[in-house]
Formats: C-alpha cells, structure tokens, sequence
C-alpha cells in the first residue's frame, strides 16, 4: 500500500494537473497564466514517463513522447514571452482583461 | 519503510506544496521561484524512477531556461513587490470546485482500473539506446519527428524576433 508505484505517480500527476488548472482558471496575469500552463505540461510529462516505466519497460516510447513535449513547451513558452512583452509596450500592462482589442 | 519511499514522499510533497503555492501567492516573483521549485521536485521524480536523461533535460530546458525567461519577463513587466489584486471569491470557488471535482472524478476512473503491463525483458533508458533510436529510420525510428521539431524550433526562433522587433519609422501604431 505505502510502497510508491504506479498509482502514486499517477496521483502525483493528476493532483499536479489540476492545480495547474485551477491556476488557469483563477489567474489574471497572462505570465502566471503561462506558468501554470507549465505545470499542466510537465504533469502529462510526468504520466508518459510513468507509464513507461511501469507498463512498458520494454520500449522507449513514452520517453521520446516526454523529450518532444519538453522541446515543443519550450519553444511556445518563448513565443508566449515575446508576445508578453510586446503586448506591455503598448498597453503596458499584461492583464487580460485590459487586452480587450484583439477581441473583435 | 525503505529509504527509497522517505524520498518519494518528501519529492511528492515538495512537487504538490511548490504547486499549490505557485498558483496560489499573490506575489507573482515568489510564484516563479515555487514553480521553479515544483519543476525541480519533478525533476527528482524522473531521477527516483531512474531516467537519469530525461531527468536531466527537465533540469537544463525547464529549470535553467524556462524558468529563467519567466523572471526576466517579470523583471520587464512588473514594478517590484507590488501585490497582484485579490480576485473575486465566487471565481476562486468556482475553480476550487471545477479543480477538485475533475480531480475526484479522475481519482474514480483510476482506482477502479487495473493495468496490465508487458511481460518482456525490460530496455535500458540509457542515452544509447535513446540516441539510436531517435535517429533511426528504420521500424520504431523517431527520426521524421524529429526533423519536424526542428522545423517547429526554427518558426518558433524567428516568429519571436519578427514579434519582439521594434517597428522604425513608417507606420507607427498607437504611441
């Protein structure tokens, strides 16, 4: 029962998913909006590498799965950044609900 | 209890508190340094489940860069230790309860289910086989996907320097 497994993981995960989700939810500012953007990646991350290990020690599949979400959550976090920041230049500031103009 | 389940629980419980408090502070340099702490405490976990490569790629893309351009961003944008405003009590309950009824839900589901794993002889994640593998082009090679994420990686490189650049001149939209 206290001995960590598959399902712990598992719960580690989904609990790390739905924090991330209520970060979302609750979040005005567009950079901590990434952030729990973040944290619902590295928990699917964490789910591939799980099943990987546990179910499916064979193949190494779920890893390449993780190692492309990695690479992928990179590059849209620096595209988010840019896009950040440029929305302070002219607004200058990063709530949403002040970048009302793209709305229409 | 074994040592090796003392440090899943204390990495367990350094990911979840991290978490919660990263999403929860309203001081939104202190919600990075947590993040960096929740993406260290996973880190651990790849590294208890011994995957020592894709533990390290946490450590060197998310620790070192992701989060490093996330307080960079805050530095430009946020004037220091002033606190993000409170938010409706409604809306953080309703989050709450949307949080915690998908998360029971998906609790059910997983309890109820009994995986059945492979029987065969287990592979090394060692960079080797890694290495091959991803660049093979032979059945189960991951080379085309790669080649894609290349792509994606040089679009995304130049979409952030024609979205950041400075218009001169010209045209001059709003201030």
């Amino acid at each position: 029962m206290f001995t960590p497994g598959l399902y712990h993981i598992l719960f580690i995960s989904t609990a790390l998913f739905f924090i991330g989700v209520f970060g979302f939810l609750t979040r005005k500012n567009l950079i901590t909006i990434l952030m729990s953007v973040e944290l619902i990646l590295n928990s699917v991350n964490l789910n591939f590498i799980a099943f990987n290990k546990y179910l499916w020690p064979d193949k190494l599949d779920g890893l390449f799965f993780t190692i492309f979400i990695i690479a992928i959550a990179a590059a849209e976090a620096a595209v988010a950044i840019a896009i950040i920041i440029n929305l302070y230049r002219s607004h200058h500031s990063i709530d949403v609900d002040n970048a009302e103009e793209m709305k229409y | 209890m074994s040592g090796s389940t003392i440090i899943f629980y204390m990495l367990a419980a350094l990911t979840l508190v991290s978490g919660v408090f990263a999403v929860g502070t309203r001081q939104i340099f202190r919600a990075a340094i947590f993040l960096l702490f929740s993406l260290i405490g996973v880190a651990g976990l790849y590294f208890w489940m011994q995957y020592e490569f894709i533990a390290a790629v946490q450590i060197v893309v998310y620790v070192g860069g992701i989060t490093v351009l996330i307080i960079f961003s805050i530095f430009l944008t946020q004037q220091a230790g002033d606190k993000m405003p409170k938010q409706k009590i409604g809306r953080q309950i309703f989050s709450a309860l949307a949080a915690f009824f998908g998360f029971a839900l998906i609790m059910l589901q997983l309890f109820q289910h009994t995986f059945t794993g492979t029987i065969n002889q287990p592979m090394e994640p060692g960079v080797t086989n890694i290495g091959t593998q991803m660049l093979g082009v032979n059945n189960g090679g991951y080379a085309l996907p790669f080649e894609v994420v290349s792509m994606l990686l040089l679009a995304a490189l130049i979409g952030c320097i024609v979205i950041a650049m400075k218009t001169t001149g010209g045209i001059s939209n709003k201030e």
